[in-house]
This record gives C-alpha cells, sequence and structure tokens, in this order.
C-alpha cells in the first residue's frame, strides 16, 4: 500500500512497444508495468520479467492434496469407523487413489489460482488503479515509477521521445485495495503536459 | 541444404557386436533344447522369449509410422526437424514384423508338448472339450490369427515404408507443390483406421491376452498400446539425441527435446492410467475369473517384476521428467528414455510369461542375449537407413514451422 508517482505512456503500435519498453528499461527509469488489450507474445522477456515458479507452487499444493486425501481417508477407514466392505483390508489403498488424484488436482488447480491473483494482484472485487481508460480496449500503457526527486518533465520528454502517443503524470495507489473507486482514489490527478 | 548421416565405425561394431550376442544366444539355446535333457519347461522358454521380444520389437517400431500419421493429419510442423528417424524406424518395421510373423505361426501350427500335444503358448490352439476355449473359438482360431496377423504387419509395414517413400519424393517435387502433402495426409487417416482396428485393439487380443486364452480383460489393448507407445517415443528421442550428438539434425534444439521429452512424461502417466483402471475393477470386483491374473503377478513368483514395474514406469518418470530442466537436459532425457524401454520390455515380460511358463520365469543369459539380439538389428538397420538420405526434409512444407518451435 503505497501512493506513488508515476509517467504514463501510450503506444498504439506493438512495432513501437516494444523498443520502447527496452529503451525504458534501459534508460534507468523504473518500470512499473505494461498494460494491452490482449495477450502479446515475447513482452514478458522484453519487460524483463522472469520465468514463472508457479508451478513449483502447483507441485507443492498437489502434494499437500495427495497428503490430505490420504491422511483422512487411511484415518477415517483404519482409526475412527473401521467397516468391512466387500472383505477388502481395511487400509485399501487402490479404493482410494481415484479420490487422491482428484483432491491432487482440486488443491493443485484452486491453489494455483489463488496464487496467480494474488501474484498478478487481481481478484473479483478488489480494485486496481487503471492508468488509462483504454488499456483494455485498443492501446498499450506503459507506467514507469518516478521517484520524488525525479524530473517530471524529463521523463515525459523521454517517454515522448519513444514514440508515444499520450503522456502524463499521475499519482496513484501502487498496489490493489478492497473498496471503490469513487470513494478511495481521489489521488488521481490528471497532470498532463505539468 | 543436405545434412547426412556418416554410419561410424563404433556404431557399426556395436550393432554387429549386439546381433552376434543374439545369434550365439539363439544358438546356444537351440544346442540346450537339443542336446540335454530338456524338459518341456525349457522349451516353452525358448519360444515364449522369442515371441515376447519380437512382439515388443514390432509394436515399439510400428509406433514411429503411428506417429507419423498423427503429425500429418494433425499438420504438426514441430516433428519435421527429425522426421526422418520415425521415417527410418517405421520403415524397418517390416524386419521385427517378419520375425514375429515366423515366431508365432510356427507357435500356432507346430509347437506342442506333452503326451496330449497340447500348445502350451496359445491353448486356444488345441482347446480340447474346454468349453471356455471352445466358446472363444469363433474369435480364437487359427484361420482368424493368420489373418489379422498377416493383414496387421503387411499394412504396418507398407505404410512405414510408404510414409518414407513419400517424404523422400517430396524433396524432388517442385517448390511449393501440395499434391503429394495431401495425399499423404489422406494415406494418415487410413492409416489411423488400420492402427484403431490392429494395434489398438485385435492385436494384443490374439498376440499377448491369448497367451492365458481364459483370462481377459476390455482394458487390455490400450494397456498394451500404452506401453508400447511410451517405448516407441523414448526409442525416437534416443535417435534424435544421438544424431544430434553426432553434429546432425541442426534445425533440432532443446525446445523439441523438451516437447519429447514431454511426451515420454505424459504417456508414463497415461499408461499408469490404463494399467491402474485394468488394475482396480478387477481388485474392486473380486471375480476369481479374472483375479487369476494378478494373482499370479501380484502375490505370486512375478511379485518382484510387478512392483519394479510399478516404479520404473512410473514412480521414476514422474519424479525425475516432471521439472522442465530435466526435460532440456540430454543425460536425463537419455537415461529416462533407456529406463522407461527396459521398464515397458519388463512390462511386456510379465504380460508374456506368467501364462505360459508359471513360476518358473528367469531372467537370464537366454531372456537378455535375445533382447541384445533385437537392439542389434535395431541400430544396424535404422542406423542403415538412415544414412540412405538426407536428414533434412529440405523440401518439407512445414520445415520452418518446426526451425521455428517453442516448446
Amino acid at each position: 500500500m503505497a501512493i506513488k508517482k508515476f509517467a504514463v505512456a501510450t503506444y498504439t503500435d506493438e512495432a513501437v512497444l516494444f523498443p520502447a519498453v527496452k529503451k525504458v528499461r534501459k534508460s534507468g527509469y523504473k518500470l512499473h508495468d505494461v498494460y494491452t488489450p490482449f495477450a502479446v507474445h515475447g513482452l514478458d522477456v522484453a519487460a524483463g520479467h522472469k520465468t514463472t515458479d508457479l508451478h513449483i507452487a502447483g507441485f507443492i499444493y498437489g502434494i499437500c492434496g495427495t497428503s490430505t486425501a490420504v491422511g483422512f481417508i487411511s484415518w477415517v477407514y483404519t482409526a475412527d469407523w473401521p467397516q468391512n466392505y466387500g472383505g477388502k483390508p481395511h487400509f485399501a489403498l487402490p479404493a482410494w487413489i481415484p479420490i487422491t488424484f482428484e483432491l491432487t488436482v482440486l488443491f493443485a488447480a484452486v491453489g494455483m489460482v489463488l496464487t496467480f491473483c494474488y501474484l498478478n494482484q487481481i481478484m473479483p472485487g478488489v480494485k486496481k488503479h487503471v492508468f488509462h481508460p483504454r488499456q483494455s480496449d485498443d492501446t498499450f500503457v506503459v507506467a514507469i515509477e518516478l521517484p520524488e526527486s525525479a524530473s517530471e518533465k524529463e521523463a515525459l520528454d523521454f517517454l515522448k521521445s519513444t514514440g508515444a502517443g499520450e503522456t502524463n503524470i499521475q499519482v496513484a495507489e501502487a498496489s490493489w485495495w478492497y473498496g471503490r473507486f469513487d470513494k478511495t482514489e481521489p489521488y488521481e490527478l490528471a497532470a498532463a503536459g505539468k | 541444404m543436405t545434412d547426412r548421416f556418416e554410419i561410424p565405425a563404433r556404431l557399426k561394431t556395436t550393432s554387429y557386436a549386439c546381433m552376434g550376442i543374439g545369434a550365439v544366444t539363439l544358438i546356444a539355446g537351440i544346442a540346450v533344447l537339443l542336446l540335454g535333457h530338456s524338459t518341456d519347461t525349457d522349451k516353452i522358454r525358448f519360444w515364449n522369449t522369442l515371441l515376447h521380444d519380437s512382439v515388443f520389437f514390432t509394436l515399439i517400431t510400428t509406433v514411429s509410422v503411428f506417429v507419423q500419421a498423427v503429425a500429418n493429419l494433425a499438420h504438426g510442423g514441430w516433428i519435421v526437424a527429425y522426421r526422418r528417424v520415425p521415417e527410418a524406424i517405421g520403415a524397418n518395421l517390416w524386419i521385427f514384423g517378419s520375425i514375429a510373423v515366423l515366431v508365432m505361426f510356427y507357435i500356432v501350427f507346430g509347437f506342442r508338448v506333452g503326451a496330449d500335444k497340447h500348445n502350451p503358448i496359445y491353448e486356444w490352439v488345441t482347446p480340447g472339450e474346454d468349453k471356455i476355449l471352445l466358446g472363444k473359438s469363433p474369435f480364437l482360431n487359427k484361420g482368424m490369427f493368420v489373418m489379422f496377423t498377416l493383414a496387421a504387419v503387411g499394412l504396418w509395414a507398407f505404410f512405414g515404408q510408404k510414409f518414407r517413400s513419400m517424404s523422400i519424393a517430396q524433396e524432388t517435387a517442385p517448390k511449393n507443390e501440395t499434391r503429394i502433402f495431401w495425399k499423404v495426409f489422406r494415406l494418415s487417416g487410413l492409416f489411423l483406421l488400420v492402427y484403431a482396428l490392429t494395434q489398438m485393439s485385435t492385436i494384443p487380443w490374439l498376440w499377448i491376452m491369448s497367451t492365458q486364452a481364459h483370462w481377459f480383460s476390455t482394458m487390455f489393448s490400450w494397456y498394451s498400446f500404452a506401453s508400447a507407445f511410451v517405448s516407441g517415443w523414448s526409442l525416437i528421442l534416443l535417435w534424435v539425441i544421438y544424431l544430434k550428438n553426432k553434429g546432425n539434425l541442426i534445425f533440432v534444439t532443446k525446445e523439441h527435446l523438451h516437447d519429447l521429452g514431454k511426451f515420454m512424461f505424459a504417456f508414463s502417466i497415461f499408461w499408469t492410467y490404463l494399467w491402474f483402471s485394468q488394475y482396480m475393477l478387477i481388485w474392486y470386483a473380486n471375480i476369481p475369473d479374472e483375479t487369476t491374473y494378478f494373482k499370479l503377478r501380484q502375490q505370486g513368483p512375478y511379485s518382484i517384476i510387478f512392483y519394479s514395474n510399478l516404479v520404473i514406469n512410473f514412480a521414476m518418470p514422474i519424479l525425475v521428467l516432471m521439472s522442465t530442466p530435466s526435460k532440456r537436459n540430454y543425460f536425463t532425457l537419455t537415461f529416462m528414455a533407456m529406463v522407461i524401454i527396459f521398464g515397458h520390455w519388463l512390462d511386456f515380460f510379465q504380460m508374456f510369461m506368467p501364462g505360459p511358463l508359471g513360476e518358473h520365469w528367469h531372467i537370464s543369459w537366454y531372456e537378455i542375449g535375445i533382447f541384445v539380439g533385437f537392439v542389434g538389428i535395431l541400430i544396424s538397420s535404422v542406423a542403415r537407413t538412415l544414412a540412405k538420405s538426407s536428414l533434412i526434409p529440405s523440401n518439407n512444407l512445414l520445415l520452418k514451422e518446426s526451425m521455428m518451435h517453442l516448446s
């Protein structure tokens, strides 16, 4: 939870966006994020994102699901409430495999979705600052984080030089929050050209 | 653009040595049968081992033809960078197919033991008064066996040769000419039909399941297909890595290897799924007619093979091949491919042996020698075919897609 100052630029062409993102990273400005209306191949590499470790989390959730299933079922059928089902042994492992498998998949799937939401700070009902209303329509939006000491004019000129369309300075909440846009985000200062 | 494969002297020596070991083992096996005081068990072991190995190698080489057909039908471009490998394996399928046909026809028509002259491997050949076998005789009889066997091996071998020859013909066709492409496309559809009616259904019933003619399982064909499929992929992968190490297959990158590894991983799990589907239903229903199969294997003399089968073919692939780096590493891929081929050879071993041999099973000089002999034939024949043409299908319409492939 931190309110920060951003320099925001819009682009309409992938061929301009890629070199611009690379220039931003080279210039020493801190790239906050790039917003695109659709998945752009290779942009994650250009923006400097590492390969995700989400699947390792998935593996751990899966193991949790497996042990939950085997632990719970074996406790029920051998310790808590042992019964004779068709002469099978109380520890009837083959019969439990399907449920163990399902729980493994369920834990891994739900856990990975939630982790994905957390890592990307998205969730139904949870708000995040929108830098440009058309970032989900037809415009690529690049936001760079400005420290207090940085010159706003210099940053905007730099973004202009990379081929940006609109540029402006916004002071906004950097991470996600729970609540309403109108009540909780009075910070947005459309300070274009300032 | 060409990329020729010269057979290295070391590979030639290795393959001849392997074939030599196989030949010596076969002669020694015959000598034991003719000279010593051989029992019926020795005779059954001799023929059953030949049957096991020839069927195993026929089925895993057929997988190469299937892989090509699927890729052709799906317009799968990524296979093109290394498609000479499955082509070469598929084009040599006829060798293993003919050996298997010879062995099986001898067993069906000539092999009899005991005072009552019964057939110990394919019991349904001499059903006697057995009501169950007589009830199955409309399907399990010599005529059906001969027809299905000849049709299957003949068609597989034909398509194996045809896919390769058409791929070679594309090299001399005018650039961007699509006539052959669509012809192969149509033939691939036809092959899948043939394959579904043979290896995915009837052939495992006749060749493998009928070694225990009283028992049946509706899962069996899928299960043995999965076993053959994953070892067939491992075989392709081994050749790709070998050629890559020799400096050939210049368009094959780690991305291709990663996807080959994914197939190996995924189909190991698929095999386990089918194995378990067959096992659990029989275990749960607990009907004596069906449980005889697992009684002998799980609790009887085969339990060591039964459990090592699961460890090698399920636990090892899932633990080793799950992470991305291990699927992009030459060593782990080579190691796991060899482990999986051996594991599924064991799997076929425990499909074939318990029925005819009962508790008298061995994995000793004879079984290993014959296996090594077949490996020798495979290496020698596939290497020879690979050396015949350029390893890059440079006129293939999907070559560029294959070069840009990302896993």
